[in-house]
């Protein structure tokens, strides 16, 4: 009896043992696959570079083999879409940095005193209610500015430069200046607030004021943060696309005078893209060799920023 | 004696120079915030006279005072539909991985670098391999599905970005907790983590929504229409099985395209629907990052670890 009842147990017992490694080993299984499917998803974003390279690379290498590299460097006109095209993309890096050249001239000065100021001068509470306000100027749509920049900013730059045309990159690039201050100035901001509070009652503790403290001693510490909030500027500036659309025009003009209207790189991939251009036609691969040198300018930047902050990249 | 007067005046120089600076930061904040009225106040003025019950239930047309943002909100409510049901559970998914699961090494190194810099990618640039992979390279075409995918990958960095941040705030103990009781990565993940950080995720979801909502560049590169009299077909059927997929092939227009297509024309009375497109656009995102404001203020006061 008893030990029918110690036999009855054991089994039992195996039953359970033998239960609990299957359940285990499909536990396992299944925190396996889970994993796999969360890594999948986080490599994802490397298929989405390799994607972006592949295409911009294969096209355009197509596109050169009916243009010629030396044509497209060197050719002081843009006119893919006309009867005898020729293809020199210097008219639109020309309008390209004309308009991010405004925009860094407005966002600049204007971002870093924004920075310096919320982050020396303002209380926390004005900066809990300004922060929030300022970065809804990078939420608004930019189809929205290009709007604010043709019928709002161009009549009124207008009223004080009347030769001003309808379409000029001034405004365009005045208002994607005004568009990317939230990135300059949250971006500086975190840099200088990172900046050790002993550095800063150091200059205090010298006389310095505020100002003083800000212009001699924080900008130069927080220097290599800063740099790369002007060079994400630099990075959106440029490849902003819908306001030069709507407010710059469409045409290719080599020209460095900010009052006259001029395509840029992302206004004519927009342009061609509107019309219904054959796949494969060398126009249709243009938008891609536009890209392409698009992406070779902010890279060019972003790798002269970060030598830059290397060079003056201060550590505590 | 001369000297400290000097210091003195020189002194009360540099105060009144760091109060005048002050006003100058204040009045920088103010051209942002000036902008942003005087944007508001136009599109109001303008559009305002356009917005009415018409405007969203009629299609575009040649004569502006007809024409409606019909096929393109319907257009904006799919793409967004494909578009947050793609990037919301890769971008958890691979915020979560990083956070959690991810061995310290040079693949997970480069998948980090390789997402900061992908949030610096120009947006057309995403249209442009889109155009070659979706479009042509896999068929979908210039279709809703293309959109939404695009669209997808454009904010998938800051839904990756705001993951990862809301999941390190969850204090280590409260894994411990769930491990000491024998829970498994995957359930300590679902059942505490997850949970936890579920309002940081939210405020960067949506605030990722609103910024794909404004998106123009990439879909004009993809080849969105600007002019389009139809519905995509409708998600839901008559008959079995009730649910169909065909509007993930439509060919459709988005709210800003449709804007942008009224801005580029030279009739004051385009600009004027132009306005009141943009009027509801901004609204929309407004109200979004309201939202999440609120969200971001909410859950940060009501989780005190």
């Amino acid at each position: 009896m008893e030990a029918n009842q110690a036999q009855a147990g054991y089994v039992g017992q195996a039953i359970f043992a033998r239960e609990r490694t299957t359940g285990l080993t499909a536990q396992r299984l299944r925190e396996r696959l889970i994993e796999l499917a969360m890594f999948l998803c986080a490599a994802s974003s490397i298929a989405i570079t390799a994607g972006i390279v592949w295409v911009l690379l294969v096209e355009s290498w197509h596109f050169f083999q009916n243009v010629s590299l030396i044509d497209f460097l060197t050719d002081t006109q843009w006119t893919v879409l006309f009867e005898n095209p020729r293809y020199g993309i210097m008219p639109l890096v020309t309008g390209t940095l004309v308009t991010s050249g405004i925009a860094l001239l407005v966002a600049l000065p204007l971002g870093t005193t924004i920075a310096i100021y919320l982050s020396e001068y303002a209380g926390p509470r004005v900066r809990e209610i300004l922060k929030p306000i300022l970065e809804l100027l990078s939420a608004v749509p930019t189809v929205v500015f290009g709007y604010f920049a043709l019928l709002f900013i161009t009549p009124l730059l207008q009223t004080v430069l009347p030769d001003l045309p309808g379409f000029n990159m001034l405004s365009a690039g005045i208002v994607i200046g005004i568009m990317i201050i939230p990135y300059v100035s949250s971006l500086s901001e975190d840099a200088m607030k990172a900046v050790p509070v002993h550095i800063r009652e150091g200059s205090y503790a010298m006389g310095a004021t505020r100002f003083q403290t800000a212009i001699r001693v924080l900008i130069p510490s927080a220097f290599s943060g800063i740099a790369s909030a002007y060079v994400l500027g630099f990075s959106r500036a440029v490849g902003e696309t819908m306001v030069v659309a709507v407010a710059a025009g469409t045409q290719p003009n080599l020209t460095l005078n900010p009052m006259e209207g001029a395509a840029t790189i992302t206004a004519y991939i927009v342009q061609v893209s509107l019309g219904d251009l054959p796949h494969g036609s060398v126009a249709y691969q243009s938008i891609f060799a536009a890209g392409l040198t698009l992406m070779c300018l902010t890279l060019v930047f972003n790798i002269g920023g970060y030598m830059l902050r290397k060079r003056f990249r201060e550590i505590y | 004696m001369a000297k400290i007067e000097n210091i003195e005046t020189q002194l009360s120089i540099n105060k009144k120079f760091d109060g005048v600076f002050a006003l100058i930061g204040l009045l920088s904040t103010f051209v942002g915030m000036l902008t942003l009225a005087a944007l508001l106040v136009d599109l109001g003025m303008d559009g305002l006279t356009r917005i009415s019950y018409d405007f969203f239930t009629s299609f575009p047309s040649r004569f502006a005072s007809k024409a409606g943002i019909l096929s393109a909100w319907v257009g904006t409510t799919l793409v967004m539909l494909v578009t947050a049901f793609t990037a919301v559970p890769m971008g958890v998914g691979a915020g979560v991985y990083l956070e959690e699961y991810a061995p310290k090494n040079w693949f997970t190194a480069l998948i980090e670098i390789n997402i900061a810099n992908l949030a610096g990618v120009p947006s057309i640039v995403y249209g442009l391999m889109a155009l070659g992979l979706f479009v042509y390279q896999f068929r979908f075409g210039q279709s809703i599905l293309s959109a939404g995918l695009t669209l997808a990958l454009l904010i998938l960095p800051i839904v990756i970005v705001a993951t990862r941040e809301s999941v390190r705030a969850v204090p280590s103990s409260m894994r411990e907790a769930a491990y000491a009781l024998g829970a498994t990565k995957w359930e300590t993940t679902r059942d505490h983590v997850l949970p936890y950080s579920m309002g940081g995720i939210l405020t960067g979801v949506i605030i990722a929504l609103s910024r794909a909502i404004g998106e123009t560049a990439p879909l004009i590169t993809i080849g969105a229409l600007t002019f389009i009299a139809f519905l995509p077909d409708p998600p839901i059927t008559s008959e079995f099985p009730f649910i169909s997929f065909r509007w993930l092939m439509s060919p459709f227009s988005v709210m800003p395209i449709q804007m942008f297509n009224w801005v580029s024309r030279p009739q004051h009375e385009f600009h004027l629907n132009a306005a009141a497109t943009g009027l509801v656009l901004m609204l929309m995102t407004l109200a979004m990052n309201g939202v999440a404001i609120y969200f971001r203020y909410r859950f940060r006061k009501r989780i005190k670890w």
